[in-house]
């Protein structure tokens, strides 16, 4: 069945993504079918307007309820370039689909509202009167009716209304099945975050990963660059036992004191602990041999050098191969702060994925960010994504956060098994980037390059250190 | 640190052979409350070394686990309450986490092992 699903207007690229996850998680049906999708004619795919095809209107309340960038999916009674269109297409409506909902022991309401444009209540009021040919029985009840209906209109106009331009005005008039839960974000927000790092995820796109890789209770999540813990904190919020692990002790122990840390953050909104955190390095992991398939999702911000450079163990000058293994006098070794070097993306996006191939279950999901330049106008749209044999890759969505970076939320499902050819691939890989290691970090790739930590770089021709440059993370939406 | 945690990790040193499981050296433990999913439990049980989770719990004092387990224990809810005890609920809060090979200690503190190798071992 065919629903009319809004969006915000925001994230434009990761709302349909998310609908599509979300029907995984709530439609049984695995039949594998890629969504059906339309958009209202004369409607850009930036529209807020989408019509979506769902088993059911479960799946669809279901949905709806999950998600952050649905602002409401709804029976479709009719639509209309004019109120008299409008009027004819919902007579037309079958009469057995409309009477359930007006019968006079319900209770329901009628909203207005209107996109790109302002109306006044007179006018609101106006559009109520005209339905006077829709049957309604019941009482009407603004606080808790139990049918609600929505009148929806776009401006004709495609001023400066920060939608995109549509060519005709419509008007769609439907029931509504479900909407999201948005009072989510303020009370997951970031500023009110006891224990906050300078690449803290912000709480709405933590959901969205969540909901990416289909968390919920029973699930297992590993995030292996856990910082400040924010990423599963959205996945424990739907109910997933969390593990994560980071490099840097003082992030992901001792925080900013007893009550600041990444288990404070947990405990703030009274969800479980995470069952793990470890200080590990993600280029060499502590997992014991022959352990696999493990994690339900991994979902995370790799360490990408701009904000938060990444870093791996062995220090600068032992893997440039100027120094010999300096051995740790046995009285040292338990303060003994191990040094390390800096860790190019490509090396990083290479571990993540031998690791998510090892250790995911199959149909397991990995969701990750990666970073693009945009300053390569060829480059936007055409970028090559990652790719893993066990892996494949089912949506990506970008976000701008500069005239200069985007960054790409990236969702992959595992297919395959992680197979003995495919780790003795990885370790060959993983030796060859230890011996080339100035190499990559050099002149890897372009990305490796632009996204080396920030305290390594400086613009060619210019003495102004690439941090200055840094993209704006939050704020910077649509 | 959890069991389940434990059941996972092992030394990496560059030359140890056999660096699971890690010994537990424990200062201070302590019950952490952690809602029973049996679904998790069904799915994970297949995940764990049995033999190290049975000797790990005895070591902190849990001995409710038996020697041996197999699949079908999980149809018992008695079975999946223990294992569920000392997979997830059982937390090492101070400590260390020894290597077998080398006895190398990788210490474990506000809960949090640490498992970062120092220059010489990578
Ligand atoms: C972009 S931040 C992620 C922040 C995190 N999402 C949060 O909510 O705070 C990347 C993190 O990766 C860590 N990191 C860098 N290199 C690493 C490595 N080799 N292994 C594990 N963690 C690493 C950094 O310490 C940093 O906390």
């Amino acid at each position: 069945m065919w629903y009319l699903c809004v969006f915000f207007h925001r994230l434009l690229d990761y709302r349909r993504p998310e609908v599509e996850a979300l029907a995984e998680l709530f439609q049984h049906n695995s039949s594998n079918e890629p969504l059906e999708w339309r958009v209202p004619e004369n409607h850009h795919p930036d529209s807020p307007f989408h019509f979506v095809n769902l088993s059911s209107d479960d799946v669809a309340r279901d949905i709806a309820n999950r998600s952050l960038l649905v602002k409401g999916m709804y029976e479709l009674w009719g639509e209309g370039s004019t109120l008299e269109e409008l009027e004819q297409a919902i007579k037309s409506y079958p009469d057995e689909r409309k009477s359930p909902y007006l019968s006079s022991e319900s209770t329901f309401r009628i909203t207005v509202d209107s996109f790109g444009k302002v109306m006044s209540f007179e006018e609101q009021n106006n559009r109520i009167q005209q339905l006077a040919y829709i049957p309604f029985e019941g009482r009407v009840n603004l606080k808790h009716p139990d049918h609600k209906f929505w009148l929806m209109e776009t401006d004709d106009h495609g001023g400066n209304n920060g939608l995109p331009p549509v060519v005709q005005k419509r008007i769609f008039f439907g029931r509504e099945i479900g909407g999201s839960d948005r009072t989510l974000i303020p009370t997951y927000q970031l500023k009110s975050r006891k224990y906050l790092g300078p690449t803290a995820m912000d709480a709405e796109m933590a959901f969205l990963m969540a909901n990416q890789a289909l968390v919920k209770p029973g699930k297992l999540v590993y995030d292996p660059f856990v910082g400040t813990g924010s990423i599963l904190i959205g996945a424990a919020h739907f109910g997933a036992m969390t593990m994560g692990a980071d490099i840097d002790i003082r992030v992901v122990r001792d925080g900013r004191g007893p009550d600041r840390n990444v288990w404070s953050n947990f405990k703030q909104y009274g969800l479980p602990m995470p069952v793990g955190l470890l200080r590990a390095d993600n280029n060499l992991p502590p997992w014991r041999p022959g352990l696999k398939e493990v994690f339900d999702a991994i979902i995370c911000d790799p360490p990408y050098g701009v904000r938060a450079g990444g870093r791996k163990s062995g220090g600068r000058k032992l893997l440039k191969g100027v120094v010999g293994p300096y051995t740790v006098p046995d009285d040292k070794r338990t303060d003994h702060i191990p040094s390390t070097a800096p860790y190019s993306l490509v090396e990083c996006v290479h571990d993540l994925l031998d690791l998510a191939a090892r250790m995911l279950v199959i149909g397991g999901r990995l969701v990750y960010f990666f970073p693009v330049l945009r300053e390569d106008e060829a480059n936007v749209g055409n970028t090559v994504f990652p790719e893993h044999p066990c892996f494949e890759l089912i949506s990506s969505s970008e976000q701008i956060l500069s005239s200069r970076y985007s960054r790409v939320l990236l969702t992959m499902v595992k297919r395959r098994p992680y197979t003995e050819e495919i780790a003795e691939a990885a370790r060959v890989k993983h030796t060859e980037f230890r011996e080339n290691h100035v190499k990559w970090l050099e002149d890897g790739n372009i990305h490796s390059s632009v996204f080396t930590p920030a305290d390594q770089l400086t613009v060619s021709g210019d003495t102004k250190p690439l941090r200055d440059l840094k993209p704006k993370y939050r704020g910077k939406y649509v | 640190m959890r069991l389940l945690t434990h059941n996972m990790l092992s030394s990496n040193i560059k030359a140890v052979a056999n660096g699971f499981p890690l010994r537990i050296d424990a200062e201070k433990v302590i019950h952490k409350e952690v809602d029973l999913n049996p679904d998790f439990l069904r799915n994970i049980f297949s995940r764990i070394e049995w033999r190290a989770l049975a000797d790990a719990a005895r070591s902190l004092g849990y001995a409710e686990l038996p020697e041996e387990a197999e699949e079908s224990m999980l149809e018992s809810e008695e079975f999946l309450g223990k294992f569920h005890h000392a997979l997830l609920e059982i937390h090492l809060e101070e400590g260390a986490l020894v290597c077998p090979e080398t006895g190398r200690k990788f210490s474990v503190s506000k809960g949090i092992p640490n498992m970062l190798l120092h220059e010489d071992e990578v």
